[in-house]
């Protein structure tokens, strides 16, 4: 009795909320206006409590912006649906089923983690529905892909993967620290995620093979808070500089790096310290830390980069965070891949989504193919996309790398006592 | 040298532990209140001593006073909207009001957690320490701020030791914990004894919350970890057991200090767990509980 009574009032709630969304449908198409002029849906799942997850809606909403002003695609307007996944990978699950079934979307872009990024992926393939991350770093996304190409073909990568960014900062290390600062050794630090695994594996390759040995490997907890014990450990090891691989924490360690002068730098990725708020986070305790990013403001990857920067800042007050640029330049590779496919036919669109071609804020964007190891991920290297590694100095983002795209040098502050 | 980093650092958090959790414990004695809503307030304070410090000019003090206003208001807002009402209500029955009022500051909390994500996001904060540098303890390299934390933290617990022991009105708080109803007898009106217990509760936790800030970080993922260290120092130290609780504070913060640097960080809180298990299985009132 109780169950039926339970189940009829969730039948007529379900029907008074889809006799509201009908209503509201009805008002808010505007009369005689024909289909085709429908917008083109695109779903776009953020993590509006995270520096990094907040920057994917904004940036999306910038580039489906810009499409528009250049006659949308196929003469249909961009439309981004947002919906935030509280960093929950049950809730993006949600979300994306929602944007598939419910709001009719043609494709999704969504979140900077990987645990989230892979929770989506095989929905992506059941629902058929052309899905890309701008933020994920884990080599598992493009991997799953490769392994099962029919069934995960609709999956594509639109960051680094970890392994290419754990080589960026290897290259990093070697053409500067190694060179100007005669580092010669480390101690890796990263948080343990989906994401660091791939990162760590290697990190352990191939900072060796930058000529710069591996003292410690500390994989932390996310949730801590006091980092004192894990400073305290690497500085009894005596390493030249910390190897970070931190994205869900960043404010916290650095101010407590910062606070206990601890006396030696950092540098690797740190994502939290792309965006440009972090600064005033961490009240300039970021001082010194070096992390490798998409972009950075003021460095021209491609001469889309600083208009892209200088507009997004002057929308949002702060700059992008790395997935930002990804964002705004793959909103821009899916309605491209629209258009070349004349439709919204999923397949159509990932047989044009695998032949971009696209010069965006990062760099040149191409996807690898069926038969690379890393198939629908990012091409990473000179002339497609290599991220650049910028340190922060004095409030600003200074590029010390690649060398071609530098604005700076490296500086260390003078509590950090480097080997030179 | 370990050794002496783990008696440096630990002294500094089970300061902090204790001045969060007093508060915390005195309600619980005087009123009978186990308030889960604890680490929401501590946040509250936290976030907005935060944003005061750096969206306005009136700067870390500023920011700092704001902080500990901000958790006063909110420990009002807790005890009349969510406390007085069940306290006061005929509906409930007088035997279920303590799991009405667990259950109504639970939900309160996790409120305050999820509305303080939306307005300041989720990521965690720290402020500026109000007072920056080293200085070198027993060759340990602490932070100046560490340091004014655990003074700080203790004049104040000093402070409210004189209060209760040496005043009128604390004296007034000691009977009410013993026996409300012959208070109430001999004339005190104790709605109005709670009001000050609850004022100094949200002093102390909006204090705690900006030092909080000023010395680890605090985000809002960390509010349900706050609460559930107070209650576990309040637990093992003796419900309501003033003395107690700072005893307890130092045995939950050595003992987390010990595992971070002995063990692994990442089991931090689990052996204080533990010994809370122990506890109520060998010795439920506490190390000096009186019940």
């Amino acid at each position: 009795m109780t169950n039926s009574k339970h189940v009829s009032a969730r039948l007529a709630r379900g029907m008074l909320s889809a006799g509201a969304a009908l209503a509201l449908t009805l008002s808010l198409t505007p009369g005689g206006a024909a289909p085709a002029a429908e917008p083109i849906k695109i779903g776009v799942i953020g993590e509006e409590s995270a520096v990094a997850g907040a920057s994917i809606t904004k940036a999306a909403q910038m580039a489906a912006d810009d499409v528009n002003a250049h006659g949308g695609v196929n003469g249909r307007n961009v439309e981004v649906v947002i919906y935030d996944d509280h960093s929950s990978a049950a809730d993006a699950v949600r979300a994306f089923q929602r944007a598939v079934s419910e709001d009719k979307v043609s494709a999704v872009v969504a979140s900077y983690i990987s645990e989230v990024a892979l929770a989506i992926e095989p929905w992506s393939a059941r629902l058929h529905m052309p899905f890309i991350t701008p933020g994920a770093a884990s080599t598992d996304i493009s991997k799953q892909v490769h392994d099962d190409y029919a069934r995960n073909k609709y999956t594509f990568h639109g960051w680094l993967t970890s392994a290419f960014i754990a080589q960026s900062i290897c290259d990093f290390q070697h053409d500067t620290l190694v060179k100007d600062f005669h580092v010669k050794s480390t101690v890796v630090m990263s948080e343990d995620a989906a994401w660091t695994k791939p990162l760590d594996e290697r990190f352990l390759d191939c900072l060796p093979k930058a000529g710069i040995k591996v003292l410690d490997h500390i994989r932390f907890n996310p949730d801590t808070t006091d980092f004192t014990p894990i400073f305290n450990k690497i500085e009894g090891e005596h390493p030249d500089i910390i190897t970070t691989g931190i994205s869900h924490v960043g404010v916290q360690p650095t101010v407590q790096w910062h606070d206990q002068r601890v006396p030696i730098g950092m540098a690797g990725q740190s994502s939290q310290a792309t965006t440009s708020t972090f600064w005033k986070d961490t009240n300039g305790a970021a001082e010194g830390v070096i992390t490798a990013s998409a972009a950075a403001p003021g460095v021209a990857l491609t001469p889309n980069t600083i208009a892209f920067t200088q507009a997004y800042e002057k929308r949002f007050g702060a700059s992008p965070a790395y997935d930002g640029y990804t964002t705004y330049d793959e909103i821009h590779v899916i309605a491209d891949a629209m258009k070349a496919a004349g439709s919204t036919d999923p397949d159509k669109i990932v047989d044009a989504m695998e032949k971009t071609h696209y010069t965006g804020t990062v760099g040149t964007i191409e996807f690898y193919g069926k038969n690379d190891l890393y198939t629908h991920a990012i091409k990473y290297g000179p002339g497609f996309v290599t991220g650049l590694v910028f340190q922060w100095q004095s409030g600003k983002q200074v590029t010390v790398w690649p060398r071609d795209k530098a604005n700076g040098k490296i500086a260390f502050p003078a509590s950090i006592k480097m080997p030179k | 040298m370990t050794s002496l980093q783990i008696l440096v650092d630990g002294f500094a958090i089970s300061s902090l532990y204790a001045l969060a959790a007093v508060g915390f414990t005195l309600i619980f004695g005087v009123s009978g209140v186990l308030n889960l809503a604890h680490g929401g307030i501590m946040l509250v304070a936290a976030l907005i001593g935060w944003w005061v410090a750096g969206e306005t000019p009136l700067g870390v003090y500023g920011g700092t006073v704001a902080g500990i206003v901000a958790g006063l208001l909110a420990a009002y807002i807790t005890y009349f909207l969510v406390v007085r009402p069940i306290q006061r209500s005929s509906a409930i029955a007088h035997e279920e009001k303590e799991i009405f009022v667990l259950t109504g500051t639970l939900l309160w909390g996790i409120m305050i957690q999820t509305g303080m994500a939306y307005i300041f996001s989720d990521n965690p904060v720290t402020m500026r320490p109000l007072i920056g540098g080293v200085v070198n303890v027993f060759g340990v390299r602490t932070p100046r701020n560490e340091i004014m934390i655990a003074v700080l933290c203790w004049v104040v617990i000093g402070l409210l030791w004189l209060l209760i022991n040496r005043t009128r009105v604390g004296k007034q708080m000691l009977a009410a914990s013993i026996n409300p109803r012959g208070l109430t007898l001999l004339g005190f009106e104790l709605s109005k004894i709670y009001l000050r217990v609850w004022t100094i509760y949200g002093v102390l936790a909006g204090g705690a919350g900006v030092l909080l800030a000023s010395f680890l970080g605090v985000g809002t993922a960390n509010a349900g970890q706050l609460t559930a260290s107070a209650f576990s120092i309040v637990v093992l130290g003796g419900l309501g057991s003033v003395s107690g609780s700072l005893v307890a504070a130092y045995v939950v913060g050595y003992l987390e200090t010990v595992t971070a640097y002995l063990i692994s960080p990442t089991l931090r809180p689990i052996p204080a767990l533990l010994l809370l298990v122990l506890v109520v299985y060998v010795r439920p009132q506490g190390l000096l509980g009186r019940r």
